[in-house]
């Protein structure tokens, strides 16, 4: 009986190393960026405080509010990382705040969701011309 | 023989895992495409790699829990509008044949943005047709003090510009080429064709 439940971990173990191994191969096959168009990676004050950058995604915000709503109601100017966004502007309403409240949008204790990106990308609005025109999309960096 | 057995076992988990990971590694990889040096479309990215789930985008860390939760951008493309550049999505006429009905106002949801229906045409040098520039589609989206007077100064002929400041992010390239239709769809611009009659006979009475 005893011969029959040993090998058990023995194969846990390694099917849990193959997977992990398998991850590791999946995600480093993508080595440049295929984000969508115009998502938004805030990176002003995240490395240093070793959180993860935040990602705003326009397309989803797009289909739900137009322009205006963010970028005269609520004073966001129009530059990857110009507004100087902090969490306590947010907490206090200001910015993502202002639906970002438990009210309109799911609230701050949902860190994930928004500092979602890998550690050190850096500030940039995700395929704006200049990024594709010195490397085309497709092309190796 | 048990030791055997479970050899076996282990090898064919092996096996079944390793075949898992090339299926799912392969539409990344795409090998059989880079090994052909004269494949089509070299550099451009393949349709089934365009809009791409979070996790393999390369700016989402794959790490991060939170991707589960959010929304997949292929899914919210479904059911809208097709388009030629950027997210492959047609915005303006998703909002037209309201495919989406984004709000104008936290305050009051039911507020419908002023449109302005007034084409500016601006005539360009070179062979390229003029640019008719819609107010339409542009109320619909933004309030006259996102343009009005910081990009551009409301008076005809007040803003001389080239494309070269466009690509750099400046006037129409503050939201054109970041956020709206990317630069590369020339004619949506570029729409209205130049009158040659017209220049022909500017260009002989000039010469006289």
């Amino acid at each position: 009986m005893n011969t029959c439940i040993k090998p058990k971990p023995r194969l846990c173990c390694g099917y849990g190393c193959l997977v992990v191994i398998g991850f590791s191969l999946i995600f480093s096959a993508t080595p440049f960026a295929h984000a969508e168009y115009g998502d938004i990676v805030i990176n002003n004050f995240s490395d240093a405080a070793g959180m993860r950058p935040p990602i705003f995604p326009h397309w989803f915000h797009r289909i739900r509010f137009r322009c205006k709503v963010c970028h005269v109601d609520l004073g966001f100017k129009i530059k990857a990382g110009g507004n100087k966004i902090n969490m306590a502007k947010i907490i206090s309403g200001e910015f993502c705040g202002a639906c970002h409240n438990g009210e309109v949008a799911w609230s701050v204790e949902n860190c994930d969701l928004c500092h979602s990106a890998q550690l050190g990308t850096p500030t940039q609005v995700h395929k704006n011309t200049l990024q594709t025109l010195i490397a085309p999309i497709g092309a190796k960096q | 023989m048990q030791n055997i057995f479970f050899v076996i076992v282990i090898v064919s988990l092996f096996a079944d895992v390793s075949s898992r990971i090339v299926c799912a590694a392969e539409p990344l990889k795409g090998a059989s495409q880079e090994a052909d040096p004269n494949r089509f479309n070299r550099l451009l990215l393949p349709k089934e790699k365009r809009t791409p789930a979070l996790e393999y985008d390369g700016i989402h860390d794959p790490a991060n829990r939170g991707i589960t939760i959010l929304q997949q951008p292929r899914n919210a493309f479904k059911p809208l509008a097709v388009g030629k550049g950027g997210n492959y999505v047609d915005w303006v006429k998703s909002l037209d044949e309201k495919k989406i009905r984004p709000i104008f106002s936290l305050r009051d949801k039911t507020e419908t943005p002023m449109l302005l229906d007034l084409d500016i045409v601006r005539e360009v040098k070179g062979s390229m047709p003029d640019v008719v520039y819609p107010h339409r589609q542009h109320t619909e989206w933004l309030d006259c003090s996102n343009c009005h007077p910081a990009i551009f100064i409301p008076q005809k002929g007040a803003n001389p510009m080239s494309m070269t400041e466009i690509i750099l992010g400046e006037k129409c390239g503050v939201c054109h080429g970041k956020v709206a239709f990317p630069i590369t769809e020339c004619r949506r611009c570029h729409s209205k064709p130049k009158n040659i009659k017209r220049i022909r006979q500017q260009e002989t009475s000039s010469s006289k």
